[in-house]
């Protein structure tokens, strides 16, 4: 068997022609042939040990990653391709799997934030936050109105670390060397007052079912406030630096491209739907939290290729900064839990004085509260995409099952569409701007 | 919003009358959940009621999953005339122009753990149904690539299932098959 054998091989399909995906996204609804390498991998060892065929040496597959500096982490890209051309890909994924969602059946609902925070390590608050929304929604209450704009304040800006995260190494992976030292030293700042506020870096376990774990520092204002007064200019250099250069423009534009009906049809959410022209975003679209009361705009692009996704990137980073500048005015005063004793533990305080207060919180941390049975889902627009958790409760203290509905799992879904019949080097390009974080795709 | 406020994050329950107009009879059963719009198609019926939704506007699906409710205690307030079984997978759809969601749950049995494929109505669930047939081992008929995608190719179990325990299960990565 070699590989020329299950190249362009149309099989014939017996799927009913009922109703088929959206017009024009025919491209990626084809099984066969398709940019799709749909080999598993004992085929492609196969292939791997065989011979060299003299007449047969046009195709070769070739495994890209799972350690190469530009997959981002552990993705494996088994590659066919002719010359430098790809013809088909196949993401191969699992190598961070862990079983996190086998994980959060054992764990209780306040420990759940420390399992899920995990998943999407460059924006730790949005899973937090999507797994709250979903607890907070089974158990049917209302946070008050200070920690839902705390939770906002503090979304807004991992988004904006999480794109520095991003520019730094797209900037990397597209030979901008220098770009990688900038991202990071402006993303440790923010790091830097998360770990203020959290007392961690990353992985905070802020966010937590009832509000957030610890009240905003009193000077929080003057940090936040100088943050964006520090980032700001900084974004000016990074256009500077890269969005007008024409070698960036070279690399980047008309590379890797997609438009709205085939990312709608995969199932593509974030800068990647976005960049196609597509102004879909869950904060302006389904508001959660209280984004209907803050102005900003969606940042879509026209082409749907690399520099769409990356332009979009980098501007988003300003509409966070210029939430996060409403948000220092408008927060308001209050709590930054709800007080149901049933649900947040007791003021530290109260615990000395009242013997329920101490039952309460001795209950909360150790059987936790229990939650009536049903199921529930809750979305939130992170960074990547669109981060869903689904959970199921049966009426107990940990939740029966928990499915995080990962951006970065299912955007990878587009990547051999985008690196179809372009060369690898341009694959590096189109990886970087998909973004995916690993340990939300193997969770 | 359109009917269904299942988006805000008040967990109040909503009117889901429009979906239910639109599908309820052709879906069996229909029953909101949190104020979200849900279905419960038979098996039967489950690519024939996608198939309906997505004419209808629900151009993307979003999460696609499932359930083993093995040990389930609760009660599963299934609406009546859906016989719940042990596996159920749950496909979370969103018509973009209407700015709505809609939840389709089906009772899968465990001795016939089948389910045709969505892949031809919507390509995104190639990942998402490979990711459910590793986790529960649930085949999904008429799916272009049936392969597991998180844990390794020879890996026997499906880690999600209920009588799967975790930390009793021995590494079992196997040697490799041959020389690369």
């Amino acid at each position: 068997m070699s590989i020329a054998d299950t190249v362009a091989a149309p099989e014939a399909t017996d799927a009913p022609p009922v109703a088929g995906p959206a017009a024009g996204a025919e491209r990626v609804s084809r099984r066969e042939p398709s940019a799709v390498l749909r080999m598993s991998e004992f085929e492609a060892a196969e292939i791997g040990g065989d011979p060299d065929d003299p007449g047969d040496d046009e195709l070769v597959l070739l495994n890209m990653g799972p350690s190469h500096p530009s997959t981002h982490g552990v993705l494996r890209l088994m590659l066919e391709l002719s010359g430098e051309t790809v013809l088909r890909s196949k993401p191969v994924i699992g190598y961070l799997h862990t079983g996190m969602e086998k994980t959060g059946e054992n764990l209780t609902y306040l420990q759940g934030g420390t399992n899920v925070t995990r998943m999407d390590y460059a924006s730790p608050l949005f899973n937090e936050l999507a797994f709250s929304l979903a607890t907070e929604r089974l158990l049917g209450i209302d946070v008050p109105e200070r920690a839902t704009w705390i939770r906002m304040l503090m979304c807004e800006l991992n988004r904006v670390s999480s794109h520095l995260l991003f520019m730094a190494t797209n900037g990397m992976d597209l030979g901008a060397v220098s770009m990688m030292i900038y991202g990071w030293r402006e993303r440790e700042e923010v790091l830097r007052f998360f770990e203020k506020v959290t007392g961690l870096r990353m992985n905070h376990n802020y966010i937590r079912p009832g509000g957030v774990a610890a009240d905003l520092p009193a000077d929080w204002r003057s940090d936040v406030a100088g943050l964006i007064e520090m980032i700001e200019p900084r974004l000016v250099e990074y256009d500077t630096l890269l969005t007008g250069q024409p070698i960036w423009r070279e690399r980047l534009q008309g590379v890797g491209i997609i438009d709205t009906a085939e990312a709608v049809a995969l199932g593509a959410t974030g800068p990647i739907l976005r960049g196609t022209g597509m102004a879909w975003d869950l904060r302006r679209d389904e508001p959660y939290l209280c984004y209907d009361q803050v102005d900003f705009d969606v940042i879509v692009g026209t082409h749907g290729d690399c520099y769409d996704r990356y332009a979009i990137r980098l501007n988003e980073i300003r509409e966070s900064l210029r939430i996060v500048t409403q948000i220092i005015d408008a927060m308001p005063s209050g709590d930054y839990r709800i007080q149901d004793k049933k649900v947040t533990p007791p003021p530290r305080a109260r615990i000395d004085e009242s013997m329920e207060a101490l039952i309460h919180h001795f209950k909360i941390f150790t059987e936790g509260f229990k939650v009536p049975p049903g199921e529930a889902y809750a979305a939130v627009e992170s960074p990547r995409g669109e981060l869903g958790v689904y959970l199921v409760s049966d009426g107990t203290s940990v939740p029966y099952r928990v499915h995080v509905r990962a951006p970065s799992f299912v955007n990878l879904q587009t990547l051999p569409h985008l690196m179809q019949d372009g060369l690898i080097a341009d694959g590096v390009a189109i990886i970087s701007s998909v973004d995916p974080i690993m340990g939300e795709v193997d969770r | 919003m359109a009917e269904t406020s299942g988006t805000d994050d008040s967990g109040s329950t909503a009117d889901t009358g429009g979906v239910a107009e639109r599908y309820g009879a052709l879906a069996g059963a229909e029953g909101p959940s949190r104020g979200q719009a849900v279905l419960h198609p038979s098996r039967d019926r489950w690519f024939g009621v996608a198939a309906t939704a997505r004419a209808d506007g629900f151009d993307q699906l979003l999460d696609l999953t499932a359930v083993d409710y093995l040990t389930y205690r609760a009660d599963r307030s299934l609406p009546p005339g859906v016989q719940p079984e042990r596996f159920e997978v749950v496909a979370g759809l969103m018509s973009h122009a209407r700015r709505e969601r809609l939840r389709m749950r089906v009772q899968v049995p465990a001795d016939d753990a089948t389910l045709p494929t969505l892949f031809d109505l919507w390509p995104g669930a190639e990942s998402l149904e490979r990711e459910v047939h590793d986790m529960f081992g649930i085949v999904f008929e008429g799916h272009p690539d049936p392969s597991r995608i998180l844990m390794p190719e020879d890996w026997t179990g499906h880690p999600l299932r209920k009588d799967y325990d975790s930390g009793q299960i021995p590494v079992q990565f196997k040697a490799a098959s041959n020389t690369r």
